[in-house]
């Protein structure tokens, strides 16, 4: 799907400081090399079954779809991964790279604070040391998340500058880069910034829809109907659709977090909103005002609170291979306790945005179709900004 | 010759970085007035982005300033045709990627024509991704000028062939203790770009000290001051042209010794 240069369609490139080029074409050099290296992924497949608990089920949401009466649903559960999301099977990867290359120190940025909590895992199990950029709103919202990674022994960083959330934590993550490159590698958490990052976080997270294929194979002995995840810079998505993208019958439906409304200035949904631009390394759609101001987004999700979409995304998009649709706050908050209630399954309020869409699409399917959620996190992070959401005095 | 390069002709030269609209555009219009008075050779004048990811806190703070007084890239624009009446020296125009490419390059670019700017610098527009803009800035008669920083000389000696009007040089760390190393590898840099063009090299400096200016510029063609007369405008707000004005002297005079 990318081309030498990185693009994909007129999306992606490298738009970024002549500091950082060394750094991007030395990582794309070292990904080339290692990328079909028997031994490097030997090795991966090791750490992700042996220490992640891959392959993550492929569950029957019979509840629920009784309840939906449509389409029979399935949950891939992500949740269940070590660390309790799917950003581990990314950062597994990069890591080893980054040790491949002679790097003894990992930065990340995060939002909800499941990828620096990944990194901070990653680093802890290979000796590396491990720096995390968070806007300071976000350390806020998911203080347990600050702890855990200082518990795994990372430095968080608080960024303050700009809206001090996710865009602002990447932003500091390669001013920090660019000045340390020698014996540092920036771990992108989703498939956003600079080539090779969006192709390699999509390699690492293109697991997703290799095991959804396989296991629905066995399971039902046909393709789904439709892949839901979420999508803020859209790692897990692009994880859940790649082994499907061939597949035509099969629909991808990417959920944008559209926070109060698409209506309104208080949204993160990309593709609904935004239009081409070129920031944090790539062209790609991003919410910007008439002079190209990056525009201040919102989301009740942290980890969808990001102004723009990685560009296999806009591709998609473009070529009309996937669909995105936006899902506000209050329909994400309903879907996280539906889920509970229904299936006893707590999702990230990020993955409610997926299983919110699929509460509209499954009625309206069919009984013989099949419907995939990713259920890219456990919930565990969000009770308590939910219960606050739905009035209640509830703090960590 | 195009003009930018002109201002590399009479000996070392100053360039003086300053975000459009910190404090507001009377200041900033004071400003460069005061250094082209004073002998600054050329101007490099920043259209402020709201995420500046190649920028320290410095020039991040700058252009929320602006920002936050409520200057537009059309307001600019007509800033810098009046500002042009009375400012002859060569003008750039500093930015991000994305406000030239949501403004529309042939638009942007055709304004800096009619605005008689002479080049311009995109700090996220490395040489693999010039195409964007390159075409526009051709046709529009404006320098885009290329950026380099420490890299292997083959990517080197690629940037320095491609290059217009001159290169804007970002150097290793430059810190106060940096001294001779920091000085070895800049001249190392510049002896490599030499080699393979002939284009002038101006260097980036963070630091204030005249005679650091000064002996950055004895080392290439030019010295950029680039946060000093932000750090003055950060300082003394619209009373800064003055003490602008006097820092351009300063290093003027440390760069002629």
């Amino acid at each position: 799907m990318t081309n030498p240069n990185g693009r994909f369609g007129v999306h992606g490139g490298q738009y970024i400081p002549e500091t950082l080029m060394n750094a991007v074409i030395e990582l794309e050099e070292a990904y080339q090399r290692y990328k079909d290296d028997p031994e490097f992924n030997r090795e991966l497949t090791t750490l992700l079954n042996e220490y992640a608990g891959r392959p993550s089920r492929l569950y029957y949401a019979e509840k629920m779809t009784r309840d939906l009466g449509g389409a029979k649903i399935y949950l891939k559960r992500e949740d269940l991964n070590h660390t309790g999301a799917h950003k581990i099977n990314n950062v597994l990867g990069q890591a080893l790279l980054a040790k491949r290359m002679g790097k003894t120190r990992l930065i990340a940025e995060t939002g909800a604070g499941q990828h620096g909590v990944a990194a901070a895992t990653a680093a802890a199990l290979m000796d590396m040391e491990c720096v995390v950029y968070m806007g300071e709103e976000d350390t806020v919202r998911q203080a347990l998340n600050v702890y855990r990674m200082r518990l795994l022994g990372a430095q968080v960083v608080p960024v303050k500058t700009g809206t001090a959330t996710l865009k602002d934590a990447v932003s500091e993550a390669m001013r920090e880069w660019a000045s340390r490159i020698h014996d540092t590698h920036y771990c992108v958490g989703s498939v956003m910034g600079p080539h090779p990052f969006p192709t390699i976080v999509r390699d690492f997270q293109a697991v997703i829809s290799k095991e959804i294929k396989e296991q629905l194979l066995e399971k039902e002995g046909r393709l789904p109907d439709a892949v839901l995840a979420c999508v803020g810079g859209g790692s897990n998505a692009i994880g859940s659709f790649y082994h499907f993208i061939e597949d035509q019958s099969v629909r991808l439906i990417g959920c944008e977090a559209a926070g109060r409304g698409v209506e309104t200035f208080e949204t993160a949904a990309t593709i609904s909103t935004g239009r081409l631009g070129i920031f944090h390394g790539m062209k790609s759609y991003f919410c910007q005002d008439e002079y190209g101001q990056i525009a201040p987004v919102y989301s009740i999700s942290a980890g969808l609170d990001y102004p723009g979409i990685g560009p296999e995304h806009a591709y998609l998009h473009d070529t009309g291979r996937a669909e995105y649709v936006p899902v506000t706050d209050e329909e994400a908050v309903s879907a996280f306790e539906y889920l509970a209630r229904t299936e006893g399954i707590i999702p990230a309020i990020e993955s409610a945005h997926a299983v919110a869409y699929a509460r509209k699409l499954a009625p309206a399917m069919g009984k013989d179709q099949i419907l995939v959620i990713t259920i890219s996190g456990r919930g565990d992070k969000d009770c308590a900004a939910i219960a606050r959401y739905r009035g209640e005095d509830l703090h960590e | 010759m195009s003009k930018i390069k002109s201002a590399f002709e009479q000996g070392k030269a100053l360039a003086v970085f300053l975000t459009c609209g910190d404090p507001d555009l009377e200041t900033t219009a004071a400003a460069v007035r005061a250094a082209a008075e004073n002998g600054a050779d050329l101007i490099i004048l920043g259209i402020p982005f709201s995420d500046p990811t190649a920028e320290g806190p410095v020039i991040q703070a700058s252009n929320m300033r602006a920002l936050g007084g409520g200057v537009t890239t059309d307001k600019i624009f007509s800033f810098v045709k009046e500002l042009r009446r009375g400012v002859k020296i060569p003008l750039a125009f500093m930015t991000y990627a994305n406000v030239v490419f949501s403004y529309g390059a042939e638009r942007f670019l055709s304004q800096c024509e009619e605005a008689e700017v002479d080049g311009l610098i995109l700090p996220d527009v490395p040489l693999e991704e010039k195409e964007d803009f390159l075409p526009f800035c051709r046709s529009h008669g404006v320098d885009l000028v290329s950026l380099a920083a420490p890299a292997p000389e083959k990517r080197l000696a690629r940037i320095a062939a491609g290059a217009e009007g001159f290169l804007y040089i970002v150097p290793g760390p430059e810190t106060e203790e940096a001294g001779d190393a920091f000085f070895a590898g800049l001249a190392s840099m510049v002896e490599t770009i030499r080699q393979n063009s002939p284009i002038p090299c101006a260097v980036c400096s963070h630091l204030s000290d005249p005679e650091q200016a000064g002996k950055i510029a004895r080392l290439a063609g030019g010295v950029i001051a680039a946060s000093a007369a932000v750090t003055l405008l950060e300082k003394y707000g619209k009373d800064a042209p003055r003490q602008i004005g006097e820092y351009v002297k300063a290093v003027k005079e440390a760069i002629a010794q």
